[in-house]
Formats: C-alpha cells, structure tokens, sequence
C-alpha cells in the first residue's frame, strides 16, 4: 500500500501474511480489516486506521479543557465531554487552598485547562500544576471534532503557530476538541476562530499549511 | 404458469433507485441519508456519551439506544407524531440489527443514541432506516466490524421479489403480499428477520438468497457515500 | 440545564463585549440574518413541505389536510392543527421523552402567527357547515439546531402553506383521496413571519446562532406581515423597556420585508 486512502468498517486494506493489524484493525485470514471508518495508513508494515471522526480518547499528559460540575470534600469533579470525568485534587492546584472554600478558587460551571497525570481504569485524575494551566477567565472556548486537534496544531505546532503569529492570540487546543482564544482584540479572535474552523473543514486536503497561509492573505484583503 | 409483473415493471430482483449520503446533520456526532425510491431514512448518532440516568449504566458495556421516528407527514394519512407500539417495536428491532457489529465492550457506562426518523414513506421504512444508520454509526467513528445492510424481500402471490414497496405491500391477488425485511453483514450473517404473510420453507430459503445478493448492491451504496464524505483534495 | 455542551459563561461575556461595540460572535451586523435557503418537495406524501435552513439551522415543515368536524365555537371554520417537534436527532440538548416546554412553545406560537394573522381563510374550508370542514395540519421538525429554530419554522410554515394543495375529497363516499390534489389551500394575502428578537446586554439582534442564543437575556416574537403584528410572545425572565419593543418591531419590520423578498424569489422560482 503506497497512499493513504478511506476505508470502511469490513473493508480488507491489504492482503499479505507480512502485515500487522494496529489501531482500528484486526488480522481475518491473511488481510488486515478496518474496524473503524477512516484513513488507512502502513508504516514498515504496520497497518492501522486513522479516525475522521468519533471521540476522544484520554491519555497521560494530555492537556484538556473541563468543566466543574461538582465540589467534594477534597477537590473539583469535571466533565471534558466523555463518559468518564476527570478528578483535580486541591493538592494538585499550586496554591494554598482553603478546604471550606474551594468555590472561591474554582465554581461550578468554571472552565478549566488541565493537564491528565494518571489514569488507573476508569479514574482520571488532573493537575493545575503547571505553566498555561487552570481556570480560565476570559475569552471564547468552542468545540472541534477531538480528531481534527493534530491537524489544528499541525507538525510539532506548526499550524497553531502560524494562527498565533498571524493573530496575536493566545490559543490552547485540548486533546478533548474544546479551544480557548484569548486576543487583546475581538477582532483578532474571531479570525483565529475562523482560521480554526477553516483548518477542521479543509482538515484532510493536501497543502493544507499553504491554504491556510492563503486564507490568512485572503482574510487581510 | 404465466409470468409475474411488478406494479412499477422492476424485475424480481431488481432494487429501487438508491441514494445516499453521509454527513448531512452538523450537530450529530455521525448522520446519513438513504433513500430507496420514494422512501428516505435520515439517522444521527450521538455518543459514546454518559449514560443517565445512572442506573441504567452498563458497567461492562456501552449501550445501544436506537429511536425510529416516522414524520407525521411521511405517509398518505397524517400520523399523530411522538412514540407509538409500532415505532417502539421497530426501535428495538434496530437496536439487535446493528449490535451485533459493534464494538460496545470499550465504552462501559455511556450510551450511543442512533435517532432515525422517517422524511417519506413507500414501504421498506426500517430498511431504509437500518442502512442510514449504518453509515451514521461508521460516520461517528464508533467501532465496527462491518457494516448492516438492510432490504425487504416479499412474496407477490408465489412469486419472490425484493424491495417491496406500498403497492406491492397492498398486493391482495392470489398468496397475496409476505413482507420479509432482512438485514446481515457484508459477509451475509443476518442480524434481522422479520416476516408478515405466508411462506414455505424453500421460498423463504430463496428470499433470504435473494436479500443477499441485493445487499451487495446496498453495501456499494453505502461505502461509495462514506467515501465520498471524506474530501482529500 | 448546564452542561459541558452549552455555552460557558467566559464565551457568553465576550459575545456581550463583542455586541457592545455592535460585533457579532459569527462576525454578522446585529440586524443581519444568516442565508435563507428553502427546498420544496421534501416528503411527496405531505399536501406541501419545505425545507428551510438558516446556516446550520434546519427545519422540515409539512402540511397534512384531513376532512373533520369543525370546533363546536366555529362550525363555519376549518380547523388547524400546528405541532412541532424538536427532534434529538437535531441537537444533544433535545432529550426523548414526551414534548418538553420548548416544544410545545414554539408549535404554540407558530400556530398562533398563522391562525391570527388570518393568512388561511378559514371559512373557504367549510365543506357542509356544522359538519364538515377541512382541518389542516402543520407539522415541524427540527433537522439540525444551531439557533433561532422558531424563526426557521415559521418560514418553513408560511411557504408550505403557500406550496400545498388540497387532496380530493369524494363527498358521497365521503372518502379523502390523498393521491390526488387538485385546488390549493385558500390563503389571503397577508404573510405573517414570525422574527425573534433577543436581547443581550443591551443590544438587539435578530436570528442568533446556539451561543447567543444561550446568551440571550429576553427574548420578543413578533408575527408580522407587512407592518402589521398578530402575535406577540415575551420570552424568559428579564423585562424589556417600552422602547427596546418598538425598537425591536422597526427591526422586524425591516427583517420581514427582507426575508418576505427571498421568500417570494423562491415561489417564482419554483
């Protein structure tokens, strides 16, 4: 298999007793089979499907954004949009914090970028504990597709980095798909919006860094 | 013996006009169209999300919720919209069709809501709304190890044919009209079986022959739809 | 209720910053709606459906007509019937289950704008007085929500009056023939449209997308056709200034008569 190509749920992607089935496959006889629609891909032999769609899927180190949805004794219960939630421990937010007032540190309804350092099956716990991390003040926060994030930040940042310079905003993509753009203008963040949605839309063509470099020219017109 | 005639002149087993497209609701996680002559299906899929409430969380698997709706205005007497026996048995009907090629062990304690709702009917709704969600599911990216494809076979007097639609469902001559909606696999495991009217053994055997064959076709469909959803130009 | 997939507050006060300097969160004027695209045709069983989108808002809306007794109050008037339902297929936010407020609201005020308006003459839909009367029904249904659904749908309702014909009826058999349409439902000519006005911080706009509408404040429908109101509804909780509901009917009147010029392009269209 030279180029990757769509696949769909059944489909046999390559036929050969020297392939491995990886991510969204599985070995039937001697073809690997996509388990997932996406896009096939094979490295060194290595067959696997990337995802265009469908949710996200929590790793150690990830940063996300959540939301409060509950106070306990000990920290902040929060909802990032899957089935699961994250849990911050008031030890893990780099200040002294009041354990009769955790509201006055961060409220229900609060949204926040944390960072995932542990995950044991279903628990998954989150620290503020580090530079561009916790509750967020001021800005807009919208939602992408979870699988268009490695597009939105693009080869080691580059995209973002191209969103940034051209707008001047300060943007934090979470691994979940919700974004955060804070500018010192309105309207520098509703470009890096728009710069955004643009990459989701156009998220697999070909060139995509040189498109959005043209949009950028297009939209300064 | 003389030879059967379809009321629209299609051969025995020759299929509707079939169209389809995926992609077609923003908000849904996964969506599809699929319209067989004059009946069109639309399905959504939201999920995997949290299952409420609470008690109704599977621990060890997520769950497959499926709702089918038909438009007031789907049909030539205005049906009264909201839930009804029907909708609610063929709900159900849905939900063991598709299950079967999923993968709901990785999302313990969420629900995947698949709502199908019905724009236009000419018989063959459930079919119809099997296939939308079959994409609509492989759209959202949930697990699959194949897609469902769907089709009713009939029975017209003694004569098997395939995709019945209202008239020939209507059809009161001789055996009259057996309705015999399937759905199965790309590799041909029926995962739905349903049967109004009268049959022997060997016509079903060769109905259910010809729901395969038929379901190569819906499995073209299908997969050209999913492809072209995805624009890598 | 709030959850993760609502609009968080930090969002609802940049889009009342935004407004403040008569920006809008998807870069529109504040009087400015999204583009109006209406199809016909959508289920060639209805007597007349349409569907209308409005950006990523769509609606499908129907007509069914059904031979009936007419109300004990008006044997010399067809009846109507409006109901709307807000589909879960069209939105995470819409739960299964039987009809919520939201729901029954916007059947409610869809029915009111059409029935006050007098746009269906009622009294051309009397078959035998006392007796028998035509009874029509228009039903909604939501396709996809990204804001001001009510808007949607009572466009979609206007022009599927506009498009629909009346199935044969066999009097002596005293049977509909729900094949066979001959003449159209009889109309006047007013055209009521029902455009709502939502308040944020202290701004009006028109047609708002899902986040503004949670950030909206209040909320004014007005049913118009050609400057005159049939139907008014205030929705939510905060109170509206004597000249924020005359500043918002100017805006109405100016709204419909642009929608009004797309609808009527559409029907010479067709």
């Amino acid at each position: 298999m030279t180029e990757r190509k769509v696949v769909i749920p059944g489909e046999a992607i390559v036929t050969g007793e020297d392939y491995l089935p990886g991510k969204g496959t599985e070995k039937r006889g001697n073809e690997i089979v996509a388990t997932m629609f996406g896009l096939a891909e094979e490295i060194n032999k290595l067959v696997k499907v990337i995802p265009l769609s469908g949710g996200y899927e929590p790793r150690r180190g990830n940063v996300i954004i959540g939301r409060v949805e509950m106070l306990t004794h000990n920290g902040w219960v929060m909802d990032f949009g899957n089935a699961e939630n994250a849990f911050l421990s008031l030890m893990e937010v780099p200040r002294f914090v009041d354990k009769g007032a955790l509201d006055e540190v961060m409220d229900i309804g609060d949204m926040v970028v944390v960072k995932i350092y542990s995950i044991k099956g279903r628990s998954i716990d989150v620290t503020i504990k580090e530079r561009g991390l916790g509750k967020i003040e001021e800005g807009i926060i919208f939602k992408i597709n979870p699988n268009k994030v490695p597009r939105v930040i693009g080869k080691e940042g580059s995209m973002i980095k191209i969103i940034k310079d051209e707008t001047g905003c300060n943007i934090t993509v979470g691994q979940n798909g919700f974004i955060w753009i804070k500018g010192d203008k309105i309207e520098n963040e509703l470009l890096a919006k728009k710069a955004i949605i643009f990459i989701v839309e156009k998220s697999f063509i070909e060139g995509l860094t040189e498109e959005v470099e043209k949009f950028f020219k297009g939209e300064k017109k | 013996m003389t030879e059967f005639k379809r009321p629209d002149g299609r051969k025995e087993d020759e299929l509707r006009e079939m169209k389809a497209k995926v992609g077609i609701i923003p908000n849904a996680d996964g969506s599809a169209m699929y319209q067989s002559g004059n009946t069109i299906a639309i399905a959504a899929v939201y999920g995997p999300k949290k299952m409420h409430p609470q008690h109704k969380q599977d621990p060890k698997r997520g769950v497959l919720r499926c709702t089918y709706n038909m438009n007031s205005f789907s049909v030539s007497e205005r049906i009264r919209p909201g839930p009804s026996r029907r909708s609610t048995e063929i709900s159900k009907i849905i939900e063991w069709s598709l299950e079967p090629v999923l993968d709901l062990d990785r999302f313990p304690n969420t629900v995947i809501d698949v709502h199908i709702n019905i724009i236009q009917a000419d018989a063959g709704t459930r079919c119809a709304g099997i296939n939308a969600a079959s994409m609509a599911l492989a759209h959202a990216g949930i697990p699959m190890r194949d897609l469902i494809l769907s089709i009713a076979a009939g029975k017209l007097d003694k004569t098997i044919v395939i995709d019945v639609n209202k008239a020939e469902e209507d059809f009161k001559e001789g055996e009259g009209s057996t309705d015999i909606p399937i759905s199965m696999t790309s590799s041909g495991e029926i995962t739905h079986l349903q049967l109004d009217g009268k049959i022997n053994s060997k016509q079903l055997k060769k109905a259910i022959e010809m729901a395969r064959k038929s379901s190569k076709e819906i499995y073209e469909v299908q997969k050209k739809a999913l492809k072209e959803s995805v624009n890598l130009e | 209720m709030k959850n993760i997939n609502t609009t968080p507050d930090v969002t609802i006060k940049k889009i009342n910053e935004y407004l403040k300097i008569n920006k809008r969160f998807d870069g529109r004027k504040t009087d400015e709606f999204r583009d109006l695209i209406i199809e016909k045709d959508v289920s060639n069983k209805a007597e007349g459906s349409v569907r209308v989108k409005l950006g990523k808002t769509e609606v499908i809306v129907g007509i069914k007509a059904d031979v009936a007794e007419p109300y004990p109050d008006s044997p010399d008037k067809g009846n109507l019937m409006v109901t709307a339902e807000l589909l879960p297929l069209s939105s995470s936010r819409f739960e299964l289950g039987p009809p919520k407020f939201d729901t029954i609201e916007l059947g409610r005020i869809i029915d009111r704008g059409i029935r006050e308006s007098g746009v269906i003459d009622f009294k051309k839909l009397v078959i035998k007085e006392g007796e028998k009367v035509w009874a029509i029904f228009i039903d909604i249904y939501s396709i996809n929500d990204d804001g001001n659904l009510l808007d949607a749908a009572g466009i979609g309702a206007l022009v599927a009056l506009k498009l629909a014909k009346l199935p044969k009826y066999n009097e002596k058999e005293e049977k509909v023939l729900h094949d066979q349409h001959d003449k159209e439902i009889p109309l006047t000519d007013v055209n009521p449209i029902p455009i709502t006005i939502h308040k944020i911080g202290n701004k009006l706009i028109v047609d708002p997308v899902k986040e503004e509408e949670d950030a909206s404040e209040t909320r004014l429908t007005i049913g118009i056709s050609d400057g005159i109101i049939s139907s008014m509804q205030k929705g939510n909780i905060f109170p509206l200034k004597d000249e924020e509901i005359f500043e918002a009917i100017d805006i109405a009147d100016k709204t419909w008569k642009e929608l009004f010029k797309k609808i009527e392009k559409f029907l010479k269209s067709k």
